[in-house]
Formats: structure tokens, C-alpha cells, sequence
């Protein structure tokens, strides 16, 4: 009998939390895909978020670390240079990343930190229960928007990838989706590139995910990746925003 | 014999740091500690070491988190308005049981306060400052040589018991330049199974976390670390007890206030009133035992502080009301003179309440 098809050895046989219909199992997929590809699952400590994925340490068979919110880019920050040979990565999301986090990430982004960061974008905070995220849509409905986000009183959302790109430090800025089978198949690629990056010392590498949240949007599964496709794409769209190596 | 050198308290802190094997440094600017931030800037990245200024006071701390969660030694240091913004980082570190060392130079608050030197974060440092059931071991220098020994002594402690050490210095002692004795290079070499150094495909992962959603679980980790708090408290007070046989006055002072004391308690035997002093070392654990017994022939406690009077309520709590305790401060960044001491003693000794 042939195997054609199981679970990465970087996941551990833990039971998701995750709500049905989230993309945030595909993205840990993702992630353990290329730790394993790469071979360093005995030399990566991740570093897990405050927000959906806060219990990530449960899910990844490397060494985790739990960071504060949004102080996850200055834990990895600490972990890589007490350990310059290991391969840190941080998963975090809106609310944590781009919200109260953002002055970690730009400065981690602008040092080049050697690091890897996986940033799960759904516009929305999802732990708590649906609140308004700096990433959620002009006119996105939330428990904290319920008339709908007005950009007069709330703001824009952040597009974090153009933002960061902006910076002359970062390695690698690109942001995928993982709404179809095409986009999932691009956000492999990329996250191992991001990965590998680390393993060349090439610096920063932050790969942003547009993901879904079936429950707090309100929405069926399907619906939810609808939404990522006519709704997230247009505003948030999807690329590589930076290369210094293609630069080079 | 090592050799004596004339050195800043911020800069024998450093010096000191380094020589207990501590090789990763995250700070923010901030006056009155400046010397000790800038020391670990030259020296540490021709040690091999990792320097870091970082982009605030909240990202060092994490910082610190990052490297304490590898296993090595690891320290920030700030003053008072930047120990508030570490709060949070250090309650993380208390609850995830990691060492790491906190150098807090007090300055004067609350808010922006002033620069110059207080002990108004005794609260904060001795009775957990962030969210949560912890303690930190609070070491207090009062010298130079102090600020030198305490801090080795610290790393050593924190390793020990996993868990955060702070040394409670001001302004003054940061700034004073004063002949002292480095310590001897030192690396106690603890084993830390737990620390995330990859798992090599050889063990199971290690996870540094603080994070228990099940309350009974919370509840259980919270209790074992208090037992160690517990075990703490039994083993690791220290105190200088200075002229205290016959005293009749029991000043209690630590760091800076203790300098001032010791000259009333020399001022006030000359004038034939017998004073003595307890000079806490550990502000938590907090030498209770001993001013407990003091309150046994002493006839009052006075407590010396840099604050609008925050250590007088743990004199208290020791003394068990048995004597009155009074208290000598004075805040703002202003020290109390040994006049405002011996003038406070001869009043009570003059019947005064």
C-alpha cells in the first residue's frame, strides 16, 4: 500500500480548536509543509500569538514559545539572537500584528531581523468574538462597527504588506491567500521561500495570509472564501512586495 | 585581593552583569541610567555579546522574555516610568517561571515625575507590579559595591528559583562614584531542561508559556509557585542589623535612606539615645523575622523612606503592631537628612507622639 497523502511530522496529533470552515488549519499545514521540506523542525522554535492561534505552542511539534499581545516580532527578536543558528518563526494576527503590535513588527522589519513571520490577515479579531480589526473593510460589519466600519471615525485598514515594503530593511514582504486551490498551492511557495530566506541569513521575511472567519463574519464556509475572493483580494492584493534578492 | 576601582553605581551594574556571564542586554534610554545602558553598548558586542536598543521600554522586556525563554542570562534596565511600561512582560516572565534580571534606578513619580533619585516604586517592585499572583526577589544596593555583589547575587538567585530578580536602586546610587571590588568572573551553570533550544528530534517540545485555560490547572501552577515563593521566604532574606543589641529606636531604611540613617543612628548614640537600624537587603522577601523581634525591646520603629511612605506598611505588618512605627520621608527626588532623622528619634524620645 502506497501513502499518498499525511498529516506533516511538524504538527503534533493535537485536535484543532479552530471553528469549521477557518483557514487557519491550512495555514499550520503550511507552515509544518515547509519546516519539514527544509529538515529543521529540531532546530525551529515558533513563537505563538495573543488572538485565534494562541494555543498554536499545542499544535507545532518544534519548541514554542506563548508571547504577549503583539510582542511576538521582539520575543523572536530575543530568541534568534540568544540562538543565531536556530529558525524562529512568529504566527500573528491582525489584531495582534498590525493593531497593538505594530510598533514590534516595524522595528523588527526595519532591523532585518533574521526571523520569519506569518501574519494570518481576516479583518476581524476572532478570539473575542467578531470586534472591529485594523485590517476590517470600510463598510465591514463587526460586534465593535455594528453600523458598519465608517472610515471617518475608525480610520482605514492597513495593508501592512505595502506598508512594511516601504521599509528599506525587510528581506521579503509577499502576501497569498488560501481561498482556492491555485492560492493555496502560491502560499506554499511562499512560506517555505520565507522560511529558506532565514536558513540563507538573508533577513526579515513576513509572509501576509488573507484567511476567512466563517463564525464571526457570519457566513458559511463557502460563503467566508466568497467574501475572501470578491470582497479581501481587491482591497488587499495579493503578490510579492518585496525581494532584495530579486533586487540584486 | 581584587583590585579596587573607582566606578559609577550604574556602570559597576554592567561590569558586574557581564561578569556573571551575562551576555544578551535590551534597553530604552532613559535618565538616571543611562551610564549603564551605554556601558553594555561598548563592551558587549566586542565580547560577543548582543546589544539591543530597542523600540521601547514594552519590546526590551520581551525582548528579554525571548532570550530568558532559551535559557540564557539575560537583563534589562530602566527607571521608574520605563518599569511601568515592563510590567506587563514581567508579569508574563513571573508566570511562565523564566529568570531574568530588572535594574530599575528609581526616579521620581508618579507620571513624568522628575530625574531625580525616589524608592516611590516599592509597591510596584515588592508586591508584583503587573497583573497576576508573583513576587519578584528585590534586592536593594546601597553602596556601589552593592550594586556590584547584589547583582551577581541576583542572577545566581533568579537561576535558582526560575524566576524574575530586580535590583530596587535610585538615582543617587546610580550617579555616585565610588571605589569598589568587582566581583570574580561567576557563571553558576544551573541545567535548564525546559528552555527552548530546539528540540534536536531527540526529546519531546518544550514550551514556555503562561497561558492555562482550565482554572483548576491555574490554580495548581499558581500554588506550586507560591510554595517556592514560600521556600523563598524561609531561605533567602537578607538584612544588615546595625547597632540594634540595646536599641530603643528601630529605624528601618534601605538603599539610599540607609546611608542617611546610619549617619543619624552615629548622631543620635552620640547624644546618648540609643538607635539602631535594620537595613533590608531583600524588600521581598522582606525580613520580617527580625523586626519582629525588635519589637520586643525596641520602644518605636521609625521607617526612612524616599516616598510618601510605602515601606512603613510591611514594618508594620513585622512589628505586628506591637510598637508604633513612624515615618521620616521625604519625595520628589529630595533625601531625607540625617538632621530630619535624629530630629524625628529625639522628639519621641522627648515624649513625643
Amino acid at each position: 500500500m502506497t501513502v499518498v497523502f499525511e498529516k506533516p511530522h511538524a504538527l503534533t496529533d493535537a485536535e484543532l480548536h479552530y471553528c469549521p470552515g477557518c483557514t487557519h488549519g491550512i495555514i499550520h499545514r503550511l507552515v509544518a509543509e515547509a519546516i519539514d521540506t527544509l529538515g529543521v523542525e529540531g532546530d525551529t522554535i515558533g513563537v505563538a500569538p495573543v488572538g485565534c492561534a494562541v494555543m498554536a505552542y499545542n499544535y507545532f511539534r518544534c519548541d514554542m514559545v506563548e508571547a504577549a499581545h503583539g510582542r511576538a516580532p521582539a520575543v523572536a527578536t530575543g530568541i534568534k539572537r540568544s540562538l543565531p543558528d536556530s529558525v524562529v518563526f512568529a504566527y500573528q494576527g491582525d489584531g495582534d500584528l498590525a493593531s497593538i503590535g505594530m510598533a514590534e513588527i516595524v522595528h523588527a522589519a526595519t532591523r532585518n531581523e533574521n526571523i520569519t513571520i506569518i501574519f494570518v490577515n481576516n479583518a476581524i479579531y476572532g478570539m473575542t468574538g467578531g470586534q472591529m480589526a485594523p485590517t476590517s473593510l470600510p463598510g465591514q460589519v463587526t460586534q465593535t462597527s455594528p453600523y458598519g466600519r465608517d472610515v471617518l471615525t475608525a480610520g482605514y485598514p492597513i495593508r501592512v504588506s505595502e506598508l512594511l515594503s516601504s521599509l528599506d530593511g525587510p528581506e521579503f514582504i509577499a502576501r497569498v491567500a488560501v481561498n482556492n486551490v491555485r492560492n493555496v498551492r502560491e502560499a506554499k511557495k511562499t512560506i517555505e521561500k520565507a522560511f529558506r530566506n532565514q536558513i540563507e541569513k538573508k533577513g526579515f521575511s513576513l509572509v501576509e495570509v488573507v484567511s476567512s472567519c466563517p463564525t464571526n463574519w457570519g457566513m458559511t464556509p463557502q460563503k467566508a472564501l466568497e467574501f475572501v475572493e470578491n470582497s479581501m483580494i481587491p482591497y488587499y492584493p495579493l503578490g510579492v512586495y518585496k525581494d532584495r534578492s530579486r533586487e540584486d | 585581593m581584587a583590585e579596587k576601582v573607582l566606578m559609577k553605581g550604574n556602570e559597576a551594574i554592567a561590569e558586574a552583569a557581564l561578569r556573571a556571564g551575562c551576555r544578551h542586554y535590551f534597553g530604552y534610554p532613559i535618565t538616571p541610567q543611562t551610564e549603564l545602558t551605554a556601558y553594555m553598548a561598548k563592551r558587549l558586542p566586542k565580547m560577543g555579546g548582543v546589544f539591543l536598543q530597542a523600540e521601547s521600554e514594552i519590546a526590551a522586556i520581551n525582548m528579554v522574555y525571548g532570550v530568558a525563554s532559551t535559557g540564557k542570562r539575560v537583563m534589562t534596565s530602566s527607571s521608574s516610568p520605563g518599569i511601568s511600561l515592563k510590567q506587563e512582560g514581567i508579569s508574563y516572565i513571573a508566570g511562565a517561571d523564566l529568570p531574568a534580571l530588572i535594574i530599575n534606578v528609581q526616579r521620581g513619580g508618579p507620571g513624568l515625575g522628575g530625574i531625580q533619585p525616589s524608592q516611590s516604586d516599592y509597591f510596584q517592585a515588592t508586591k508584583g507590579g503587573g497583573h497576576g499572583d508573583y513576587h519578584l526577589i528585590v534586592l536593594t544596593p546601597s553602596s556601589v559595591q552593592e550594586m556590584a555583589d547584589l547583582t551577581a547575587l541576583a542572577f545566581d538567585l533568579g537561576d535558582k528559583y526560575r524566576m524574575p530578580a530586580m535590583i530596587l536602586a535610585d538615582g543617587t546610587l546610580g550617579q555616585t562614584m565610588e571605589p569598589v571590588v568587582l566581583p570574580e568572573e561567576h557563571v553558576n551553570v544551573v541545567e535548564k531542561p525546559w528552555a527552548v533550544t530546539g528540540t534536536k528530534m531527540a526529546r519531546e517540545h518544550n514550551v514556555v508559556n503562561s497561558l492555562y485555560l482550565v482554572p483548576e490547572i491555574l490554580e495548581k501552577t499558581n500554588n506550586d509557585r507560591f510554595e517556592r515563593y514560600k521556600y523563598i521566604e524561609e531561605h533567602e532574606v537578607r538584612y544588615e542589623s546595625y547597632m540594634m543589641d540595646d536599641a530603643d529606636y528601630c529605624i528601618v531604611a534601605f538603599g539610599i535612606a540607609a546611608r542617611v540613617s546610619r549617619n543619624a543612628v552615629t548622631a543620635l548614640r552620640k547624644k546618648g539615645i540609643r538607635a539602631g537600624m535594620i537595613r533590608p537587603i531583600t524588600v521581598w522577601p522582606f525580613p520580617k523575622k527580625v523586626i519582629r523581634e525588635a519589637a520586643d525591646h525596641v520602644k518605636a520603629f521609625v521607617s526612612v523612606e524616599l516616598s510618601m511612605g510605602q515601606m512603613i506598611e510591611d514594618v508594620k505588618l513585622a512589628e505586628e503592631c506591637i510598637r508604633p512605627v513612624y515615618l521620616c520621608q521625604r519625595s520628589g527626588g529630595i533625601i531625607p537628612s540625617p538632621q530630619e532623622v535624629t530630629e524625628l528619634v529625639e522628639k519621641l524620645e522627648g515624649g513625643a507622639e
